[in-house]
């Protein structure tokens, strides 16, 4: 139990996974001009994440890492080397199928989440979540944890960028600094409070 | 006709430094910072992406006519993810090391924004041969981004040069301390937003 609270703090906080890690820059400068959609976004994300994490661990445990054919009979074969391709292909047919089921079954959800979900299938956390997720050996719970924890910090990342960018609307920036030049400072401010938080250990 | 007037020329070139998919087109820029600590994995990254871009802008262009519309962006991703396994392996099996340290972001060259956006506008539409340029002409503009980055962050966060050290130990022993800020993430972030504002500054004039 410990361990999945440290992993919690840790993927929300110090190795928050677009400041930290620097995963999901793009929709992260792109969707932050609003408040709306960067909640949105964010939730979106959080989503997916936590679907998509645990289900490619699944994928990558009893398909592609060596050894993990034995169940059908091939102990031998190792496909670990698969990993990025077949990933990507989960994480689009999970974005695809997803947008299908909320719409018939949810439509508020998919009038607030609707137009994000296909940017989400190329947003590079899901697909770094998952590597992640295989390069530190977690198990299916600490994956999950992992997912959705990594999705929150996400999230209040895009939410507090979306924040200071409103203000900012009346800050005299330097010409040439403006837009994509001071929204990189400011991550990088963001970058170092959240880094604050390590250090604190359980 | 001056070879800096022909059209292969231009698609080359622009890319490099006035619409550079980073500072002008902001694209890509998630592995941008995670590799330039140092600039060895900074160059290695590079290479692996201007081979890719430049693979995958060629053969998409000579696919353009019979990738059907509606399936397009499934097509391009398995030929990205192809190339990008292939990569992969070749650092895996000659750089070892490097690769190591590259760790997660080899894979996600498949998600870079680059790749797919040169795919999107301009491979669909354009004979091969200009795609290819237009491919390397982004890989190199790329490249040269995260070089500078990465000079710049080892030189100050650690006094190195390629490996080599090259603020002398007089230097420390008066006192100099290499500035760990750089080394972390939110150096990265502002190290790549005060270069932006150098080249937005210098192209204006």
């Amino acid at each position: 139990m410990e361990n999945l609270v440290s992993i919690f703090l840790d993927s929300v906080f110090v190795g928050n996974i677009l400041l930290a890690y620097f995963l999901g820059m793009c929709s992260f400068l792109a969707i932050s001009r609003k408040m709306e959609t960067a909640i949105g976004l964010g939730l979106a994300v959080t989503f997916v994440l936590s679907i998509t994490t645990p289900l490619n661990w699944l994928v990558y445990h009893y398909l592609l890492a060596p050894g993990a054919l034995a169940w059908a009979g091939f102990p031998g074969i190792d496909l670990s080397f698969l990993k990025f391709i077949i990933f990507i292909a989960v994480i689009a047919a999970i974005v695809q199928a997803l947008e299908m089921v909320i719409d018939r079954y949810l439509p508020p959800l998919y009038m607030a989440l609707g137009v994000f979900l296909p940017l989400i299938a190329v947003n590079c956390a899901i697909l770094g979540a998952s590597l992640f997720m295989v390069e530190r050996n977690y198990n299916f719970i600490e994956s999950v944890v992992y997912g959705a924890s990594s999705g929150f910090g996400w999230m209040l990342a895009i939410i507090t960028m979306a924040g200071i960018r409103k203000k900012l609307r009346y800050a005299d920036v330097p010409k040439g600094l403006e837009n994509f030049g001071i929204s990189m400072i400011i991550t990088g401010l963001m970058a170092m409070a959240f880094m604050l938080f390590s250090g604190i250990t359980l | 006709m001056k070879v800096t007037k022909t059209k292969a020329f231009r698609i080359f070139f622009t890319p490099i430094w006035e619409s550079n998919p980073i500072s002008g087109q902001i694209l890509g820029i998630c592995s941008a910072l995670a590799v330039t600590v140092q600039l060895k994995t900074a160059i290695v990254m590079s290479l692996a992406l201007t081979f890719v871009l430049a693979c995958s802008n060629l053969l998409i262009s000579l696919m353009r006519k019979l990738i059907p519309r509606n399936i397009r962006i499934i097509v391009e991703l398995t030929v990205i993810a192809t190339l990008v396994i292939f990569a992969d392996q070749v650092l895996k099996a000659f750089l070892y090391d490097i690769s190591k340290q590259l760790s997660i972001f080899v894979g996600l060259i498949i998600t870079n924004c680059i790749i797919l956006g040169r795919a999107e506008t301009y491979a669909l539409g354009n004979p091969p041969f200009h795609s290819l340029l237009d491919g390397i002409g982004n890989g190199l503009g790329y490249s040269q981004i995260l070089i500078t980055v990465g000079v710049l962050r080892e030189f100050l966060g650690a006094g190195k040069f390629f490996g080599f050290q090259v603020i002398p130990d007089a230097f420390y022993a008066a006192g100099y301390e290499n500035m760990g800020l750089m080394v972390l993430a939110p150096g990265a972030f502002i190290a790549i937003g005060l270069i932006v504002w150098l080249q937005k500054t210098v192209s204006k004039e």
